[in-house]
């Protein structure tokens, strides 16, 4: 495995599989009475967090935590940066305080990239988001809660039908998780308005469908997005209304899936709009089981990373 | 390369420590065999075979130690191996490690980290295929196939039937 997860592209297929199988060992361990193991320790895990987040900040200090790392938390708001210091200075600070793995969430796309190749830092660099781009452990602990659900893909995912339903356009996720599903081997649709497209979707291995009602009883697995308000500076549907309509998981929908289907959210989620309540409570749904299988994920990506020395060669300046 | 158990030998070694584990114990009642992998599980199960055969079926699992090591910062991250604690749990139990070779105590001081993770057995004994000596800790065998004597330049190589088609230890000399 690379030195920085910054993208899905950065994972083999095998490695994609090694980080899984790692949080499945480190789940059983977890069910024990100890939950917090020694292998990080002396370690130091930066969260660096320009946007706000609940759920995967949370989620990767508690992972930090539980292998015994030391974690420092360092939001926008409150810091230097509202004084106008650049990334680099940022950077620089957190390596002279020794950080081993910065976390990186970013209003801009390629941010982590930028991160990782500027010579600034010598830590691994962890994607938790940047822009409209990629949420790499995001996808990592949906393939994790999937396999969960349907033993019978453990090993591939060849065969399993996953709709991808809501803001494409905007969703860093949802280009994090179809890059994972299809190197697993998983068949994915993407279903949203044709202004929540993005233009390059003919360069994915996907299917698009603009109507979620001809599909949603073929899929096994059902991914509904957050719409992105604070990413729609236009209007790419004439209201609210009318997008849960066409698009949203109301209960009628939720009623005409197979009996075996699951749905998924990223959270956090807006309920009424694209995920009515009933649905996103109801049975079908692992939107809890995904929120702890993210713990597990980046303890996985965080021993991937860290448990072992740097291979020569790869320490920067 | 010289082999220093064959197949027969190691049978023997296993059913004998299977014996001891009984005598010691007094019995099995309260004995859980643990398994450190990847051979140290294979020889678990065939020391808690012969137990079967002895006396009374025992209580068999494996131990998994990677996230307790003090050498993963001088290696490549490894893989982490399954760990399965049988259904009745090591609390106030009889606990016997297994594994296939005993040299620096690394591995069982490990061990002894994961087991305090897990409970608090009322005791914890060491089986070991064999004891090639060279120790960096104050930690024994209680239950031991072969002492063998090596410099610490060589290498003492166990394979078993289940992963590597036959069963046999050998001493290869040091690069």
């Amino acid at each position: 495995m690379k030195k920085h997860l910054l993208s899905i592209n950065d994972l083999t297929a095998g490695d994609a599989l090694e980080i899984l199988n790692t949080a499945s060992e480190l789940a059983k361990i977890s069910d024990g009475p100890m939950k917090k193991l020694p292998t990080l320790r002396g370690r130091t895990v930066v969260n660096l967090f320009f946007e706000d987040s609940t759920r995967t900040r949370i989620s990767f200090e508690s992972a930090a935590k539980r292998l015994s790392a030391d974690v420092i938390n360092f939001s926008a708001k409150g810091s230097s940066v509202s004084k106008g210091e650049s990334l680099k200075d940022t950077a620089q600070t957190l390596q002279a305080m020794g950080a081993d793995a910065v976390v990186i969430r970013h209003g801009a796309s390629g941010a982590a990239q930028r991160l990782a190749d500027s010579g600034w830092i010598s830590a691994s660099v962890i994607n938790a988001g940047d822009g409209t781009h990629e949420h790499p452990t995001q996808a990592l602990l949906d393939s994790y809660t999937i396999r969960s659900k349907f033993p019978e893909f453990r090993e591939s995912f060849d065969g399993l039908k996953v709709g991808i339903v809501g803001d494409i356009l905007h969703s860093r996720v949802a280009r994090s998780n179809v890059l994972l599903l299809t190197k697993l081997g998983a068949h994915v649709t993407l279903i949203a308005p044709p202004t929540l497209i993005p233009v390059g979707v003919t360069d994915w291995k996907v299917d698009v469908s603009y109507d979620l009602d001809s599909i949603i009883n073929k899929v096994d697995v059902l991914m509904v997005l957050r719409v992105q308000s604070e990413r729609m500076a236009d209007s790419f549907f004439p209201s609210e209304r009318e997008y849960s309509r066409g698009y949203g998981l109301d209960l009628a929908r939720l009623n005409s899936l197979k009996e075996s289907a699951i749905v998924m959210h990223p959270g956090p989620m807006n309920r009424g709009l694209e995920i009515s309540a009933e649905s996103a409570d109801s049975h079908k749904s692992v939107v809890l089981a995904q929120v702890s299988n993210g713990v597990l994920v980046r303890m996985a990506v965080l021993y991937q990373l860290l448990g072992g020395a740097a291979l020569a060669g790869e320490v920067s300046a | 390369m010289a082999t220093v158990l064959d197949a027969g030998e190691i049978g023997r070694a296993l059913k004998r420590i299977a014996h001891e584990i009984i005598e010691h114990n007094r019995g099995l009642e309260n004995v859980v065999l643990l398994g450190i992998p990847t051979r140290g599980a294979f020889l678990g199960e065939r020391i808690a075979h012969f137990l079967g055969e002895i006396q009374s079926p025992v209580p068999v699992g494996t131990l998994d130690i990677t996230l307790h090591r003090d050498d993963l910062r001088l290696r490549p991250p490894r893989p982490l191996l399954p760990t399965l604690i049988p259904s009745g749990g090591i609390e106030g139990k009889d606990v016997v490690l297994v594994d296939d070779v005993l040299f620096s105590g690394r591995t069982i001081r490990a061990a002894l980290d994961a087991l305090g993770e897990i409970g608090r057995p009322r005791t914890v004994q060491l089986a070991v295929l064999v004891d090639r000596g060279h120790r960096e800790l104050p930690i024994r065998a209680d239950y031991v196939g072969k002492n063998i004597p090596t410099a610490a330049t060589e290498s003492v190589k166990v394979r078993l039937s289940e992963i590597d088609g036959e069963d046999s230890v050998e001493i290869m000399a040091g690069a």
